[in-house]
Parts: C-alpha cells; structure tokens; sequence
C-alpha cells in the first residue's frame, strides 16, 4: 500500500512536471503563485481545456462586451482587442501601438471572472442542494431525515443550536437566514477552491469585504439602546473620559468586521500559497527525488485545508452571530459582563 | 499588492450574487428547513409529554383501583363482622329469651301445683271434716241425743286440728 502511495506520488510528480510552464528562463514561483490565487478573465482548468469567459466593460456609460477569447492568440499571447489590452491580470485601455495606457478613469470592469464564475458554479450548487433538501421537508413533513438530508441536517442544526442560539440569544430566529446562507456560502467556496482547477473565491478580498460588510450592516441595523449606549456612553466610565472612549468604541465597530474579512482572507489564500510552494520546490530543485516528498506534504496540507475550509467558515459565522448578539443584547445581561 | 486591493467587478458581483442567494435560499429553503424541524421537534416533545402524562394517569387509574380494592376489602370485613356481630346477638337473645320463659313457665307451673295443692287440701279438710262429722254423727247418734250439743263439740275439734 505504501508503495503505491509512493509510485502515485511520483507519477503525479512527473505528470506534474510534464506540464510545468518552464519555457524558456527560470521558474518563478512568486509569479506562478500568485497568479494561480488571483482572478483572472479566462479558466484554466488543464492545458487544453480553457474556458474563455465574457469580458464586460463599463467605459464612461459604455457597456463592452466580448469573449476574453480575443485577447489571446494562436500562441497564447496577449493581443490588443477592441482598444483594449490585458496586462498583468488587467484590462488598460489600450495606445495605437497596443501598449496599456496608465490613464483609466471611467473605466469600470464587471467581467465574469474566473472567481464570479466559480461563484456562479457554487450558488448553483448552494441552490439546488438546498431546494432538493427543502422540499424533502415539505413533503414528508415530521419524518426523520433521508438522504443529503440527514447529511445537512445536523450542521443546519448546529448552526442554529451552537452559533445562533447560544450566541444571539431568544432573538436568533430573524438571523437564522444569514447566518445559514454565510455559513454554507463560504464553506462550499472555500471546498471549491480546494478542487484542481477552482477559483480562489473566499481568499479573495472582495469577496470577504462584502460579506464582512454585510454582517456590519446587520449589526449596526439590529443594534439596540444599549448596544448604541455602550459605544455612546459606556456605563461605569466618567463622562470626561468620553473623548477618548467614544472615538475607541466606533473603531471597534469596524475593526470586528475587519478582522472576519482580513482572517478569511488570508486564511483561505495562505492555504493555496503553501500548497502552490510545497509543489513549487520542485520545479526550484528541478528533481523528481523531492517530487514525492513533495507531495506528501502538500496531500498533508490538502487535509488540513479541508478542514481549514469547514473551521473558517465556523468561525466567520460564529463571530457574526457574536455581534449580532452584542448587538440585540437586553441591559440586565449586559450588566452581568461588565 | 493586487491582492488586497478588491476589484469592483467582483465586488459588484458577489453583492448582487450573494444578496439573491441569502434571498432565494431564506425564503425556498431555510424558512421551510427552519419550521419543519421546528415543528418536528415540538411534534415529538408533545409526544414525549403525552406518553410522560398517559403513564402518568396510568399509574394514578392504578392507585384509585388499588384504593377502591382496598376499600372494598375493608367493607367486606365490616359487613362480616357485623353480621357475624348480628347472629351473635340473634343467638343470644334468643337464648336469653327462651331461658326466661322456660323461668317464667315454670314459675307458672309451680304456683299452678301450688294452687291446685292448696285447693286439693281444702277439699281433703272439707271432706274430711265432713267425713269427720258424718263419722261423729253415726256414733254420736247413738251416743248424743241432743245433736246441738254434738255440733259444738265437734266444730271445737276441728278449730282445734291445724293443717299445714
């Protein structure tokens, strides 16, 4: 068995090999890195098998849209298109003489990206998982779980019991739906990513920004008299000390969802960059010998994501359901804490 | 660099992704998900509590069986004893009733013998005193001739003869 490990491991390895863009010059694996976790306009799944996705383009009003397909030649260059040009990992407008153009004010790119679509794939597959479990309720209603039902139903069950519940308090009900949604969103983008070929949609910043700024604006909308009068005027602190208690206070509303759009983030991408550098060393050793060590470490790591993958989406929805709490907290409770 | 500057297409993507996601799934999904097991959790606490409330009327059905048996029980051994008691008492008076009048019975026959003794005894005087005359007046026939004479005499005589 172990040596079929070791044998799977080095066939990977060479395969791997085989395939590494080495033309001509050293391997960056800095460059190779980061553009394995950054967006990108076309999907690449295996030499060959590339799916070019639609570019959308907002120049001053103007909608553009065209297949990403037109930027690339025969030799898989980068080639002006339409007065526009890829560069870096990014549409410039384009001179005459098909140079990027420093100048974009107006310019606003809505592309399908790698990641939307990746994003796209997982919704639909959020949607249909859910939809096939919802309707299994409706139709046999107070019966025990079948299925990918009995599958989901203990997690939706921990969610509400041990985050929402335990966290928010006899208030939970309303933010069963976000926390729901938040939860299994990033725990299959994260699992998504994990997949050859996925997009590194949770590692990226946008996409942490805007769910950390979701539970920001659940929380500021759900925030009670005492929540505002623990940031106004935080009781058993002298009202001289308010100057300095205010200003603290208010940073620390954006520093809690700051730190779930920062931790996400980097915890997602730091996986992908550790996987990608296990593979990288050997390409830099430029010998089949670290190929299996190699491998062996980064399957080690792969566990680890997996895991990483279900943990980071715990946590995020745990720390939203915190301030949530925080938020809809009655006094008589809040006194018992401070 | 470009790794922590967000880009506005995904931005923009993901809000509007995410925001028909929280939307279609709270609404298709996670409401009917949330009440059905809401609803089958409380379906089974009413079952649980219905069984806890069925035993418990079950053993209280039991004690009032058991109170009414021992009830019961208690009565027969009343009803017994007293009747027992009644018979008893039946037996007793009874007794007491034909002792008297086995008392009372024999009182009357000992003062019937009495009287019938004493009339019996009058009548022997009488007729002994008859007889008695009778006698003294043959004899004294011949040897009285003043019968007056003879009547005292004799009825000083038998003055003078005490019976009893």
């Amino acid at each position: 068995m172990k040596r079929l490990f070791v044998l799977l491991f080095s066939f990977l390895t060479i395969s791997a090999f085989a395939e590494a863009p080495v033309e001509g010059g050293e391997f960056q694996p800095g460059e190779m890195i980061t553009h394995h976790i950054a967006d990108d306009y076309i999907w690449h799944f295996a030499d060959g098998a590339t799916v070019y996705l639609p570019v959308i383009l907002l120049d001053n009003g103007q909608l553009n849209v065209f297949s990403s397909h037109h930027f690339y030649d025969e030799n898989h260059e980068t080639v002006p298109y339409n007065g526009y040009v890829l560069e870096h990992g990014r549409i410039y407008r384009a001179s005459q003489e098909g140079e990027p153009l420093e100048e974009h004010a107006g310019l606003y790119d809505f592309s399908i990206t790698k990641n939307v679509a990746s994003m796209f794939v997982s919704v639909a597959l959020l949607l249909i998982i859910f939809f096939v479990i919802a309707s299994r309720y409706k139709n046999n209603p107070g019966k025990a779980p079948k299925g990918i039902q009995s599958f989901f139903e203990p997690i939706i069950i921990f969610v509400r019991d041990e985050i929402a519940k335990a966290n928010i308090g006899p208030k939970y009900e309303r933010y069963m739906p976000y926390l729901l949604t938040v939860f299994f969103f990033i725990w299959f983008n994260n699992l998504l990513g994990l997949m050859p070929g996925g997009a590194n949609l949770t590692g990226n910043i946008a996409v942490t920004l805007i769910l950390a700024l979701l539970t920001l604006i659940i929380t500021l909308f759900s925030g009670n008299k005492n929540y505002w009068g623990h940031i106004f005027a935080t009781p058993g602190v002298p009202t001289w000390l308010a100057p300095i208690m205010i200003p603290v206070e208010l940073i620390g509303i954006f520093t809690k969802p700051f730190s779930l759009m920062v931790r996400l983030f980097a915890n997602i991408t730091a996986g992908h960059i550790i996987i990608l550098s296990l593979f990288s060393l050997i390409f830099i050793f430029r010998s089949i010998a670290v190929g299996p060590l190699s491998v062996a470490f980064a399957t080690f790591m792969n566990f680890l994501e997996l895991f990483v993958a279900l943990l980071q989406a715990y946590i995020f929805t745990l720390l939203s359901a915190m301030y949530f709490g925080g938020a809809v907290e009655e006094h008589d409770h809040s006194e018992e804490h401070h | 660099m470009e790794l922590v500057t967000p880009g506005i297409g995904l931005i923009f993507w993901q809000t509007v992704t995410f925001l028909i996601v929280l939307f279609l799934l709270g609404k298709f999904a996670w409401k009917p998900i949330m009440k059905a097991l809401h609803d089958r959790e409380s379906s089974i606490e009413n079952a649980l509590s219905a069984a806890e409330k069925a035993k418990l009327e079950m053993q209280a059905l039991k004690a009032d069986n058991e109170k009414l048996l021992a009830e019961a029980r208690l009565e027969r051994d009343r009803i017994l004893k007293e009747a027992t008691e009644a018979g008893n008492s039946i037996v007793e008076t009874a007794r007491e009733k034909a002792n008297e009048e086995g008392a009372r019975m024999l009182a009357q026959a000992r003062e019937a013998i009495e009287n019938e003794k004493r009339a019996a005894i009058t009548e022997v005087k009488n007729m002994a005193a008859a007889l008695s005359v009778d006698i003294a007046e043959r004899i004294l026939k011949r040897e009285l001739n003043d019968p007056r004479a003879q009547q005292a005499l004799v009825q000083e005589y038998i003055s003078g003869v005490t019976l009893n």
